[in-house]
């Protein structure tokens, strides 16, 4: 007899303590506000990331195509696997004194952890981050970018 | 007269079979070669290396600065305490003191990652016994603090935030309003983790007498962290020796003596609370002042040895370093928390069935990078 009442007992506890947790999963299924999901790819067009959002490293070009990078190597010592290559080259500037400049500042996107070392390091801030980050391409090769655009030139304010 | 004879195939024998590395409930690439008799679990032999990166020899090739973004690596899910320890031993090595505001900050993002942590691992856990629910809630609440970490810092995971001397750029300034704002949203949602999960009948009758450890098992083993604690080994490293802000916030160390399952659950769950008590007390005493303090390009450690421990989400991690005043470390080598923890699984799980072998491990709270590093 005792058995047997052990046995409705259990179900009645088990009963008891599903129907408590179904109160939650309940409550949240009526209130429909609470629901914090974002549905990604339909709301491409509003979706913005935050400031700080490490996307990828990036070159800011102002309307004149001039960027701050003097070549100097400092992203490139700093970077633990080696993502930054920098390509320099002389050239005489304006006052007849050869000068180097950066010829290409290559970055290896599929290479790179986001460590953030070569931003923090930079003495003329001229890398950034990039908020995007939609990186999927087929080819890898795609993924090796070059920062400087082309015809770029430092800005004058920038001391190599 | 013909005797006729009963035999039944591979009974009282012993087979073998593999659990993973290929396996949800592993939570990683974390091999088990399992003994079993029937469904009675005999013997349980971890094989663990397929994720192993050489993070320790990788060091050997890298600055102290560059150092900081391979330990994010190791238990992803507690980054910021992995930084710290890192940090915190160069800056004994150099005798640095770092400011006032580092340290608030630092222990408040190391409590943040505690939270979120626990939270994933609640959600995994009631995953592992069948509970599907918890993970979205778990996952929910989780998000509020990696929203926290993504605006500070920009990285949701893999943060490499903390670095020696300070912090890699100041906190963002909404950084105190959405603690602020955490705090509370949390203190109405972790009670409806108990009631989801804790007090569910089904839940308490898979976890409690399941996978007893004895305080001297957690002891022999080195079984830091919620896990140990659950068994009333006081290993809390933010207790024994208090570094950055721990000294000075008022917190409770979370023992219970039982040591099975369910224990190690509870620690958990109570300790989510003394988190936010944690960072209660501290969000309204972020010192304004630097955010770091000028370092050399190139850190060169004194020749010697130095040792560090931080108490991550998981137990306790110590650090290591051989230098030779080189900008390299001679050698760095990392007691990770969870390559400690996994190896009791076996005197754990001897006797059980092989499904609470599923909860054990889940109440362990592997993190299988960590365990090969």
């Amino acid at each position: 007899m005792n058995a047997f009442f052990n046995y409705f007992s259990e179900i009645g506890r088990g009963v008891k303590t599903l129907l408590k947790g179904m109160q939650i999963t309940n409550g949240y299924f009526f209130k429909p506000r609470e629901i914090v999901t974002q549905k990604y790819p339909e709301n491409r067009a509003t979706l913005k990331m935050f400031d700080q959002f490490k996307g990828e490293v990036i070159m800011p070009h102002d309307d004149n195509n001039q960027h701050r990078c003097t070549g100097c190597g400092i992203c490139e010592n700093n970077c633990p696997n080696g993502s930054i290559q920098i390509l320099t080259k002389k050239e005489t500037n304006a006052e007849g004194k050869a000068v180097r400049i950066v010829d290409k500042h290559i970055y290896h996107l599929s290479m790179c952890t986001f460590c953030g070392l070569c931003i923090k390091t930079c003495p003329s801030d001229a890398i950034t981050w990039g908020q995007t980050f939609e990186h999927a391409v087929f080819d890898r090769s795609k993924l090796t970018k070059v920062l400087n655009k082309p015809g770029s030139t430092i800005k004058k304010e920038v001391k190599g | 007269m013909v005797e006729k004879a009963e035999v039944i195939l591979g009974e009282n024998e012993q087979y073998v079979i593999n659990m993973g590395p290929q396996h949800p409930s592993t939570h990683g690439v974390l091999r088990f070669e399992l003994s079993l008799k029937g469904e009675i679990v005999d013997k349980v032999v971890p094989h663990c290396g397929y994720i192993h990166r050489g993070i320790e020899k990788m060091c050997e090739a890298n600055t102290y600065q560059q150092i900081i973004h391979l330990t994010d690596r190791m238990d992803y899910l507690s980054a910021h305490p992995n930084n710290e320890a890192v940090s915190l031993l160069v800056e004994k090595a150099l005798g640095i003191e770092v400011p006032e505001r580092v340290k608030v900050i630092r222990t408040m993002l190391s409590e943040l990652g505690r939270l979120g942590s626990h939270q994933l691992w609640w959600a995994a856990f009631g995953m592992d016994l069948g509970a599907l629910t918890t993970f979205f809630y778990g996952l929910r609440d989780r998000e509020k603090i990696l929203d926290i970490f993504e605006e500070s810092f920009g990285s949701r995971l893999l943060h490499s935030y903390i670095c020696p001397g300070g912090l890699m750029n100041d906190i963002h300034p909404n950084f105190k309003t959405r603690v602020k704002e955490l705090i509370p949203y949390l203190r109405k949602k972790l009670p409806e983790y108990d009631q989801l999960l804790t007090g569910n009948v089904i839940f308490t009758e898979r976890s409690k007498n399941i996978g007893i450890m004895t305080k001297e098992d957690a002891i022999s083993y080195g079984i830091t962290g919620p896990s140990g604690r659950g068994s009333g080994f006081a290993c809390d490293v933010r207790k024994a020796e208090p570094y950055s802000a721990y000294d000075r916030v008022d917190f409770k160390e979370i023992l219970m003596t039982e040591g099975d399952t369910f224990a190690r659950y509870q620690v958990r769950i109570l300790e989510m609370y003394e988190s936010i008590k944690i960072l209660e007390q501290l969000v309204d005493q972020i010192p304004d002042g630097d955010y770091t303090v000028k370092m050399k390009p190139i850190i060169k450690l004194p020749e010697g040895e130095y040792y560090q421990r931080v108490e991550t989400a998981r137990g306790e991690l110590g650090v290591y370093a051989v230098s030779t005043g080189e900008k390299f470390p001679d050698r760095m080598r990392f007691r990770t928390p969870n390559f400690s923890n996994l190896f009791i699984i076996d005197k754990l799980a001897r006797g059980h069935k092989i499904a609470d072998l599923v909860a054990i491990s889940g109440s362990l709270d592997l993190v299988i990078p960590d365990i090969d590093r």
